[in-house]
């Protein structure tokens, strides 16, 4: 009994060269290649597949990126591999790549962002025209990589206006405010700002990136010794927004807070109380106009739990090893209609000053960094 | 066949003397700090040439033949993961392979997502990430397997970003995946990136890099905050353990049958006799205390460098300290020996040569590369390679 992996050789090593280009054998070599899980799962055969896909002309190219649309994230890096292998021995070996197929791929915003992205670089290595007169389209690109491009042209265009022309605020904000349909990073939202400020707009940053700012507190619960993060408080088994519980230091009752820092940062420690060694629990409601895959982004420099709907999504537990804007990214679903969202956040008992911070942002948006806001607000 | 044999004997020692002029992984080959080829040059000077890297990075370059391989990671999320090769002869690069991290990407600044350093078998590319991707690629860049241990763990990661860097030995690559909540070592297949052990290790940030042991047991040496834990690298079983804590940031170092460990400023402890769990303490010193720097030991003597940048020499029998000299720190990087001349970069761009004396240390070169430096050097064939930000240089 030959193993599947042996099978894989044989009918690699086997089959007549005429026929290693077709369709199906592709396939299967992509079969093979998407077979890579967990764990190293699926490596035997997809090694050898690999080592045969490698060999491959440029033919193999605008398949690799069609297989590439469905692979796992594993399976997508050995399949960038292969593509990148065979377009970098095409441009050795002074062969062109397939432009106008690679233009194609481009332009179908349907198809993997990330090998968009990969696609566009290769076509900028060749210095394609058409490539880069695209620019400006990728303004609402799914690929917030692409995406990027189109924001940064429209920052260079004001900024040269601003330099050039420096009283024609009109024409340096409209590209500003065309420059912030697309931005997501903050590095440029940033700059879009400043910006927009000089032409008298200010922007809802909050509302720019879908920052949840009104919450539900209530706590503290224990978190002596790091006690409280496995431990179930009354707020995991009910939502009662009325209820009253046995907290650390006497009885807790849900209150409402709101921040307004612009980004969406909510302080436990300032805003209720420095308690070390506690819990606290973060409730609000969120609308969404339809069922759909999220990101919920999350940054806090304490251990946490988020459960959507009552269902735990991710639990870390980490405390002050800091915090940075989108720390944490969880996808989830949203149904349609009012949605909960519960955030447990513990403060430990580190007495250094830089681990007094008890704070979260959070906020949700579609898989590119997009804000996604619900339909109904407090 | 005589002439066989001749012939089979040259071939051999040829390939020895290939291997022993790689620079394998970090701190070397064999994992020390130690050049054991040709000496490096006396002055910092002669630059034979110097490239621009195009993504970020604090990993160390690492030799093989005539190829010297990068790791950095780029665009906005620094979550694309990129390894180069370059020619060791003009630095030409040779290929540039890319990848999209499956972990988060998200380090303290002063990191970078390729802080670990990579490794190599001499066939083989083996490289790491704070993301905890593993990526191998043999010497032309054709992908042999990627495993994504943070896909797999979604909790193995650090906020601050991870460090460790990869070793190799017995075919197994050691990848130290050690933070406050998931905390894993991994064994991992070197030819098709199978688990071939994976450990439970202390929940606690590690930075420290797994050391090779260089005696004939299978050994890996894995330090953390309990201690260091001598872990067979066939089969991930703990041969015996020092529990007495240890510094989450310098790495051991091991001469002979001695681990020289940063805790409580600086343990030698060599594996015990009667009992084999417990290795035996030989001295430990308060007055060696390592910063990020790690030790290193040269003809009987261990030198260390603390946070202001002054080196303390001791002898490696009792931990006395024999001499210090003043060196501008800080460090980050660790210094490598050739010849009795130790080379430092500090984490301004300083490098500096220290000629070690018996009774002392004398700074007889320094050269200004004017860029933020936290990798190791590396060094091969008589040449150092000494990797910033920005920039790769060749010294020879």
């Amino acid at each position: 009994m030959k193993s599947p992996a042996v099978i894989v050789l044989l009918l690699f090593t086997f089959l007549p060269r005429c026929c290693a280009q077709s369709q199906g054998e592709l396939s299967s070599l992509f079969m093979a290649i998407k077979s890579v899980d967990h764990e190293g799962k699926g490596h035997q055969r997809a090694r050898l597949a690999i080592q045969e896909l490698q060999k491959r002309d440029a033919s193999a190219l605008i398949p690799i990126l069609i297989a590439l649309d469905d692979a796992n994230p594993l399976a997508s890096n050995w399949l960038r591999n292969a593509f990148e292998t065979i377009a970098a021995r095409t441009l050795e070996e002074g062969k062109p790549l397939p432009e106008e197929a690679l233009l194609n791929f481009l332009r179908k915003t349907s198809h993997r962002p990330a090998s968009r992205r990969m696609v566009f670089e290769w076509l900028q290595k060749i210095g394609s025209d058409q490539a880069d007169e695209m620019i400006d389209m990728f303004i609402n690109d799914p690929s917030d990589e692409l995406r990027r491009e189109a924001v940064g042209r429209y920052i260079k265009q004001a900024e040269k206006i601003a330099k050039d022309s420096p009283d024609d605020l009109k024409s340096r904000c409209a590209f500003y405010r065309k420059a912030l349909l697309g931005a997501s990073d903050n590095d440029q939202v940033r700059k879009i700002i400043k910006g927009l400020k000089q032409c008298g707009e200010d922007i809802d940053l909050q509302y720019h990136y879908g920052f949840l700012n009104t919450w539900y507190l209530i706590g503290p619960f224990n978190n002596k010794q790091g006690v409280g993060f496995a431990q179930v408080y009354p707020p995991e088994k009910e939502i009662n927004l009325t209820a009253a519980y046995d907290g650390q230091l006497g009885e807790v009752t849900w209150k409402k807070y709101q921040t307004d820092d612009p980004y969406g940062i909510l302080d436990i420690a300032r805003q209720v109380a420095p308690h070390k060694g506690a819990v606290e629990y973060a409730y609000t409601e969120f609308f969404s106009e339809k069922e759909q895959p999220v990101e919920f982004r999350l940054a806090t420099p304490n251990a946490w739990k988020l459960w959507v709907n009552g269902k735990l999504l991710f639990e870390r537990e980490e405390y002050h090893r800091g915090t940075a804007f989108d720390q944490y990214r969880v996808p989830g679903t949203l149904k349609k209609g009012k949605n909960s969202i519960l955030l447990k956040i513990c403060q430990n008992e580190q007495t250094q000053d830089w681990a007094q911070r008890w704070q979260f942002q959070f906020r949700v948006c579609n898989p590119y960094g997009m804000a996604i806001h619900s339909t109904k607000t407090e | 066949m005589l002439i066989r044999f001749i012939f089979l004997f040259a071939l051999i020692l040829h390939c020895v003397t290939c291997a022993a002029e790689d620079w394998r992984q970090f701190r070397g080959t064999l994992n020390n700090g130690i050049v054991t080829g040709p000496a490096l040059p006396d002055t910092l000077d002669h630059i034979a040439w110097k490239i621009d890297l195009k993504g970020r990075g604090v990993s160390s370059p690492i030799i093989v033949g005539d190829r010297v391989f990068v790791t950095s990671s780029q665009g906005v999320h620094q979550n694309r993961l990129v390894v180069n090769c370059y020619d060791t002869d003009n630095g030409n690069e040779l290929w540039q392979r890319e990848f999209w991290a499956t972990g988060r990407t998200i380090c303290h600044k002063k990191m970078a997502v390729a802080t670990p350093t990579p490794a190599s078998d001499g066939e083989r590319i083996f490289a790491f990430y704070s993301s905890n991707d593993v990526i191998c690629l043999d010497l032309e860049g054709n992908l042999q397997w990627y495993r994504g241990l943070t896909y797999d763990f979604p909790n193995v990661s650090n906020s601050l970003g991870m460090a460790s860097s990869l070793i190799v030995k017995n075919g197994i690559v050691v990848c130290m995946a050690e933070n406050d909540t998931e905390s894993f070592t991994f064994g991992l297949d070197a030819i098709d990136g199978t688990t071939r052990w994976q450990i439970d290790r202390p929940r606690k940030a590690n930075w420290t890099s797994p050391v090779v042991w260089p005696g004939e047991e299978p050994w890996v040496l894995l330090q953390s905050s309990k201690g260091v834990a001598a872990v067979d690298v066939n089969t991930g079983e703990t041969a015996w353990e020092y529990l007495d804590g240890a510094s989450t940031i310098p790495s051991l170092t091991i001469n002979g049958q001695v681990a020289y460990v940063p805790s409580h400023g600086l343990t030698a402890i060599r594996p015990g006799i009667s009992d084999p769990k417990t290795p035996k303490i030989i001295w430990q010193s308060g007055q060696l205390s390592p910063a990020t720097a790690s030790p290193i030991v040269y003809e009987n003597r261990v030198y260390v460098a603390n946070r202001a940048g002054v080196v303390s020499c001791a002898d490696i029998e009792n931990g006395k300290r024999i001499w210090q000299a003043r060196m501008k720190g800080p460090f980050s990087a660790s210094p490598i020996i050739s010849s009795g001349k130790m080379y430092a970069v500090n984490e301004r761009g300083l490098a500096q040569i220290l000629q070690i004396k018996q009774d002392g240390g004398e700074v007889i070169s320094t050269h200004d590369f004017q860029d933020t430096f936290l990798a190791t050097p590396s060094a091969s064939n008589g040449a150092l390679y000494l990797r910033s930000d920005q920039h790769l240089w060749k010294i020879k």
